[in-house]
């Protein structure tokens, strides 16, 4: 047993630092933030040529075949540098289902695809009325064809393929079809944008082994949770350099108790919800009893922590923290989208009581 | 990352389950012992036990009597310690920062005298830091310790003093030179608490108890043999100690926790909201889950931090987010409880309808302690904001 970072996942982490500290400064973020689709092409073969669209991928079908806690890794330092784009979307969300959950031959169809950094792909899930509850959809399909509309889609238009995630299993759609519209919806993160998908009789391929569903929202969520680490690192980082270097009443800001202790609240919040998700990915990794709880508790902790944290760093910036000029509000903004994204921390909240308080009641005498 | 425990942990595992499920006691936790006299009792006989079993300060050296574990293996046995409901030992201070801080300062000659005591719970410890004057702000402390021929003579008071009621032993702060800035002037020695001129006084906190007490000396001759490090360098004995005070506390606190949290969940079973069962209660099943994954992120940055010190050797002042966290937590745990139980989580143990003999209205009062000992919340912070993330000094 070891919880630390074996020799070639702390290199993974060093290299994607370097990475997207040289490709996505914050200038190229905010180009992103401004544009349509937050995409960029050239990036993205520098993603693909660096492996990490196939991340998770086995090398049969073109991947570099890395593991959940790589990808976790991988996600912290995306976050880090609030890397715009698809590569969520693509990999850890659409990527896991379709790795879950497809036969051979759509993975060498759809997957190959993804890894080689030839398609970008999403997740379709929330409907009006579902939030994140699989119980909830509505959307079901018939003789291989679905009607309907799915929100909030990530990414979803420089997606070529969508994967839909509907009552009655997940199933792939050519994001090109005819049926398929693809509309805008004007979200606050800028750097993740956010569409409607709306489906007209569009023909559908099913996944089949749909019992991998759920592993692999799992995945998708543990991922996110990383990204949502990286973004509080990075808030905690330009506070702290700021509570150094802005001075009022002649002393760094930094010196005052009550600057300080909103400093290490971030810290210990950043650390714990760090510690939540290393241990998520290694329990989801090991197939551990506990990984689908370890997942609930990631999730619920950093939505709410990634929020206070942005809280606090505003706060600390003063004047400053408000201005459209200062990047905080750009990590903010995607702490709040990611907050809800896969389940708020109330929805995890109760999911984890399903799993540990009803669990308990059944198995009780 | 790996949870899979190496051929050598599972036997380490599987040894200690089977030596637990026949030693553990059973429904120790709810008899109510008549004093913490009492209480105390047990729990030395209980260490006593897992010392013959060779399970007291399995981190410590095998050459101090310990197994050499492995932070994976203490990880590993809070674990096992949860697993199997067992009470937490009695030389908490002497397993935990003690012995140590012997280990990594003291002379071999002490080394020899005092670290078999310490683990077979022979020879209980208290730590003599806080004074009515030196609080967070340990450095100032003015026990004074006067050189005189071989034996240095003490005079000044300690206060907060854990488990002074029941100590042989003190690992006691003194200063021995006023003249120099005051980190510099401290000295670390170890005094028997039966010297004379050692008087002990029970200080009686809000819970009723006195688990605490106050520690007077007058003219107490300690030996010059019994000073840990250097004379003059107590500064950096005691943070060592404390060091291992806020990293080694949290561990077993975990066991209590997750005890706590899976006993909530029971009785929020049993117990009728508008009704139906409170765990059907939607609000009480989200305050239940958030604590649920509050303990469990506990043990994740209890595993990391042991990850970090098994590379640095030595715990760093990252251990001051545990210290927060743990006395934290408790404190929101103890609230859930009390508003799961309503009118009942107020009743004392006499009460005949007190729930659990009392445990809930005695654990939330005693949780309010938990910010304030082992170094406040508010020092923890001015700790890390210091010496983990480099801001200037506050004080």
């Amino acid at each position: 047993m070891d919880f630390g970072l074996n020799e070639n996942q702390v290199i993974l982490r060093d290299s994607a630092r370097e990475f997207f500290a040289g490709e996505c400064p914050m200038a190229f973020v905010r180009r992103a933030a401004e544009s349509a689709t937050a995409y960029d092409a050239q990036l993205w073969t520098k993603l693909a040529a660096q492996g990490y669209t196939g991340i998770i991928v086995d090398e049969a079908h073109g991947g570099v075949g890395l593991g959940i806690v790589e990808l976790v890794l991988l996600m912290e330092e995306a976050g880090r540098a609030l890397l715009p784009g698809p590569l969520l979307a693509t990999v850890a969300m659409a990527g896991a289902v379709v790795d879950a959950c497809a036969s051979p031959a759509q993975k060498q169809q759809y997957l190959a695809p993804i890894a080689h950094g030839d398609a970008r792909s999403t997740l379709a899930f929330v409907e009006a009325a579902s939030g994140w509850d699989r119980a909830a959809l509505q959307l079901t399909a018939k003789n291989g064809r679905l009607t309907g509309e799915k929100l909030f889609v990530p990414d979803a238009g420089v997606a070529d393929t969508i994967v839909v995630v509907a009552r009655d299993g997940a199933y792939l759609v050519d994001a090109s079809a005819p049926g398929v519209s693809i509309t805008p919806m004007a979200g606050m993160d800028l750097t993740r944008k956010l569409y409607a998908v709306s489906l007209t009789d569009v023909p559908a391929e099913r996944l089949d082994a749909v019992a991998g569903l759920d592993r692999a929202l799992h995945i998708a969520t543990t991922a996110l949770v990383a990204e949502m680490v990286g973004g509080m690192q990075r808030t905690l980082d330009i506070t702290v350099d700021y509570a150094k270097t802005r001075k009022q009443f002649g002393k760094p800001i930094g010196s005052f108790q009550a600057v300080q202790h909103q400093c290490a609240d971030m810290y210990l919040e950043t650390e714990s919800a760090r510690s939540a998700v290393y241990y998520a990915a290694v329990a989801l990794k090991e197939a551990a009893d506990d990984a689908s709880a370890a997942v609930s508790i990631a999730k619920l902790y950093a939505s709410d922590a990634c929020r206070t944290v942005g809280n606090r760093g505003i706060q600390i910036h003063g004047g400053m923290g408000f201005t459209w000029e200062n990047d905080l509000h750009l990590y903010y903004r995607r702490a709040k989208a990611s907050e809800t994204m896969l389940g708020d921390a109330t929805f995890h909240r109760e999911r984890l009581a399903r799993l540990v308080v009803d669990a308990r009641a059944k198995t009780a005498p | 990352m790996d949870l899979n425990l190496s051929p050598e942990e599972t036997r380490f595992r599987d040894e200690l389950r089977a030596w637990l499920e026949t030693h553990t006691p059973t429904d120790w936790e709810h008899r109510r012992d008549a004093s913490i006299e009492q209480h105390f009792a047990f729990l030395r006989s209980w260490q006593k036990t897992l010392y013959d079993g060779g399970w007291a300060g399995i981190s410590w050296p095998r050459e101090h009597g310990g197994r050499g574990a492995s932070l994976m293996q203490q990880v590993i046995f809070w674990q096992e310690m949860a697993r199997a409901s067992a009470p937490p030992m009695a030389n908490v201070i002497g397993l935990g920062m003690v012995g140590p801080t012997i280990i990594a300062f003291g002379t071999e000659a002490q080394k020899a005298r005092f670290l078999p005591g310490i683990l077979s719970a022979d020879e209980i410890w208290c730590q003599g830091f806080s004074e009515p004057n030196a609080g967070s702000d340990l450095a100032g402390l003015q026990s004074d310790g006067r050189l005189d021929g071989d034996h240095f003579i003490v005079n000044g008071q300690k206060v907060w003093t854990s488990y002074g009621w029941a100590a042989d032993w003190c690992e006691l702060v003194v200063r021995t030179d006023p003249t120099v800035p005051k980190h510099k002037g401290l000295t670390v020695m170890l005094v028997d608490m039966k010297s004379p001129g050692v008087e002990v006084r029970p200080l009686r906190q809000m819970t009723g108890e006195s688990e605490f007490t106050e520690v007077f000396f007058r003219d107490v001759r300690v030996p010059v043999a019994n000073v840990v490090g250097k004379v003059n360098q107590g500064w950096d004995v005691s943070i060592g100690t404390l060091m291992h005070e806020r990293g080694t506390l949290g561990a077993g606190m975990q066991v209590t926790y997750q005890r706590n949290i899976e006993r909530l969940i029971e009785l929020a079973r049993t117990i009728e909201r508008g009704g139906r069962p409170a765990a059907e209660d939607p609000v009480i099943r989200q305050k239940l889950a958030q604590c649920y994954a509050e303990v469990q992120i506990m043990r994740a940055n209890q595993m990391r931090a042991f990850s970090r010190i098994s590379n640095s050797g030595v715990p760093g002042p990252e251990g001051s987010i545990q210290k927060i966290f743990w006395s934290e937590l408790n404190q929101r745990l103890q609230q859930i409880a009390q508003e799961l139980l309503g009118p009942y989580g107020q009743l004392e143990a006499s009460d005949p309808h007190a729930i659990d003999h009392g445990a809930w209205s005695y654990g939330y009062l005693r949780a309010r302690g938990n910010t304030i000992e082992a170094g406040t919340s508010e020092i923890q912070r001015n700790i890390i904001g210091h010496f983990v993330l480099g801001l200037p000094r506050s004080y």
